[in-house]
């Protein structure tokens, strides 16, 4: 191609590119205008006229809209923070067990990552909700009074107390993200060459130590930035806990957004709040990354 | 090369037109009139009101209220594509111009009508309703003061999650709302036992009641909340098509009130064609004084609406009555000369 005809190109690109978001920002100024809501987010410091069910913090319905998105957000970071704990943990256990010598855990968990892997995550959140959680009657188990308590309306336990919402949802995205974690750990493990476990089977390590020891190092840089990927996903798919009647941060918008008619500002504040929380993840676990490459002499 | 350049030529066309139709100002009653096609978003899941049938075609008041508008409108009241639509998402689809209007069981308020708030406009109520709670029998549960420190099913964003919170507030009592974003998900929260209570307008109770394994196990308490007058709504920038919707949930309201019938009404129409001396059924039926016009309609519209739809009692009958599958007593949805609150302005 002439370099005449590529210049042609890029600015032909250019062109619709920018052509397409002056399109979308024209429409949305007109449409502001036209259906004369203006933009402005006075209406965050009103009354928020509605109740939540779980809030981290002391909270009443004569409070503001901002401190319900507040609330809001310390349900989603309450329910993402731990989702992410134990999909970890269950991720790398089946990770192991696919990996392993083990050819029934092997099977086994050949089929968990495929049945997790090919449905849909709301299905899934439906069925732990609706049929497990609800499902269960009260005094179906026996109670040990006063310090663990198991219904449909949740878990008590000594004085904690977990609603069948938040429950379903955290083993919802639990399962659902450690499927692909398993997957990542696989990949990670099996990018270390096979000289590696022949190399310290034949300095009589164990197969424990050895993997602790000697392939796990090796497989964590390229285990972190696959898991990075999935703990943004499982950030972004807790949304998804308007489904089971969760209170998150989108949760509580879709209420606002009824209420006030705000959508955008309402769709700006959420973009901003995920887009903080995923730069901290991500940033986050850049920290773990560079960590991990210096203590092996990477770089 | 040449593709490039018919590409940006495209592209500017496109910027053109899409400059030229968001600021075009004129009615979207001649868009819905060129596209031969009403786009009305309708519920879909609530027996009585909107409501999927098996054969595939939607059914109940909200939908007939959309067929109304569609003979007036269109002339033909089959032309229509019906969207279902969550109450979440139902604003936001009338402002972004996906739907032409809403059919959709929605409370009229001072925000929703409001530029300054969704910026919609409502067009008369065609059903009042009232805000109510349903409770399992037997479960010693008889007024709202039972109801302290239990949790309530209840659907997210709407005024039924405010009216619940009004209400307990006023008489200071604890309650945990557990909110679903859809009707479906409040009945399975409520029969799977999440939920002491279920709340929601008294008809959509009824309505979700006749769907239950055994329907006479529940029951709603005398308790009302609220006032929901339910009522079509537009966008609140277009008058023209707001005065044409207005006028035609009128028509049904006033047609009821001069017992005009979908089976009388060529009837009355060769009545009227020979008596110059009944003035204001003559106007009413289009064949003076050129009503239809003023509001962007054909003068003959509300003969259009009747030999489709019927008046609204007929239609209420229909989908509501007591031979239905929903039977609510009509009680305030009557007209006002037996009780109730239905009536009609002068056609004038």
């Amino acid at each position: 191609m002439q370099i005449k005809q590529k210049i042609f190109l890029q600015f032909g690109i250019c062109f619709i590119f920018f052509g397409l978001i002056g399109i979308l920002i024209n429409n949305l100024t007109i449409n502001l205008i036209r259906t004369g809501l203006g933009f402005n987010f006075n209406w965050l410091f009103k009354p928020a006229s509605f109740a939540l069910a779980e809030h981290p913090l002391p909270y009443t319905s004569s409070d503001s809209y901002a401190w319900a998105l507040f609330i809001g957000w310390l349900n989603s970071l309450k329910v993402i923070a731990s989702s992410l704990v134990f999909a970890t943990f269950l991720g790398t256990l089946i990770g192991f067990a696919r990996t392993g010598k083990n050819s029934l855990l092997g099977l086994i968990s050949a089929g968990y990552i495929t049945i997790i892997r090919q449905t849909p995550l709301l299905l899934q959140l439906m069925f732990w909700y609706f049929v497990g959680f609800l499902g269960l009657k009260d005094n179906m188990f026996i109670q040990i009074k006063n310090i663990f308590n198991i219904s449909n309306q949740g878990i008590e336990f000594s004085g904690l107390t977990f609603s069948s919402e938040f429950l379903a949802l955290l083993l919802g995205l639990s399962i659902f993200t450690s499927a692909y974690i398993a997957e990542v750990i696989r990949g990670g493990i099996l990018s270390v060459s096979r000289g590696q476990w022949e190399a310290f089977r034949s300095l009589g390590l164990s197969e424990r130590k050895g993997l602790i020891r000697i392939i796990i190092p090796q497989a964590l840089p390229a285990i972190i930035p696959g898991l990075t990927s999935q703990y943004l996903n499982l950030a972004k798919n807790s949304t998804l806990a308007i489904a089971v009647g969760y209170s998150d941060i989108y949760a509580i918008s879709d209420t606002i957004i009824n209420q006030t008619g705000r959508a955008i500002e309402c769709f700006i504040l959420l973009l901003v709040s995920f887009l903080l929380l995923n730069l901290l993840i991500t940033y986050t676990m850049e920290i773990i990354n560079r960590i991990i490459l210096r203590s092996q002499n990477y770089s | 090369m040449r593709g490039l350049v018919s590409g940006i030529v495209g592209l500017a066309a496109l910027l053109a037109g899409c400059a030229t139709t968001s600021q075009d100002n004129s009615s979207r009653l001649n868009l819905i009139k060129n596209r031969n096609e009403l786009i009305c978003g309708v519920s879909g899941k609530i027996p009585g009101f909107s409501f999927l049938k098996s054969d595939g075609s939607y059914q109940g008041l909200d939908v007939d209220i959309c067929k109304a508008f569609a003979a007036a409108i269109i002339g033909d009241s089959e032309k229509i594509q019906y969207r279902p639509l969550t109450a979440a998402e139902r604003f936001t689809a009338i402002k972004t111009g996906e739907i032409d209007l809403l059919s959709r069981n929605t409370t009229f308020t001072l925000s929703r009508d409001s530029l300054g708030g969704n910026g919609l406009t409502f067009a008369p109520v065609v059903f009042h309703d009232g805000q109510g709670l349903m409770v399992k029998k037997g479960s010693s549960i008889n007024s709202l003061e039972d109801l302290a420190n239990k949790s309530i099913c209840v659907g997210s964003g709407t005024t039924t999650e405010q009216n619940i919170n009004d209400a307990f507030e006023s008489a200071s009592l604890p309650y945990t709302p557990i909110k679903y974003q859809d009707l479906n998900q409040v009945v399975a929260g409520y029969l799977q036992g999440r939920c002491s209570a279920m709340t929601s307008d008294r008809s959509q109770l009824a309505a979700a009641r006749s769907g239950f394994k055994n329907p006479k196990e529940h029951i709603i308490l005398d308790d009302v909340l609220s006032k929901e007058p339910l009522a079509p709504a537009s966008d609140g920038q277009d008058q023209r098509l707001a005065d044409a919707m207005r006028w035609v949930v009128f028509s049904l309201i006033s047609a009821e009130e001069q017992g005009i019938t979908k089976a009388n009404i060529d009837e009355k129409v060769q009545i009227a064609k020979n008596n110059p001396q009944l003035k204001p059924l003559r106007r009413f039926l289009g064949i003076d004084g050129g009503l239809g016009e003023k509001i962007g309609l054909s003068n003959d519209f509300v003969v259009k609406v009747i030999s489709s739809t019927g008046n609204y009692g007929e239609i209420y009958e229909r989908h509501l009555g007591q031979n239905s599958e929903v039977p609510i007593p009509r009680g305030q949805n009557e007209l006002y000369k037996k009780g109730g609150v239905h009536i009609s302005p002068p056609f004038n």
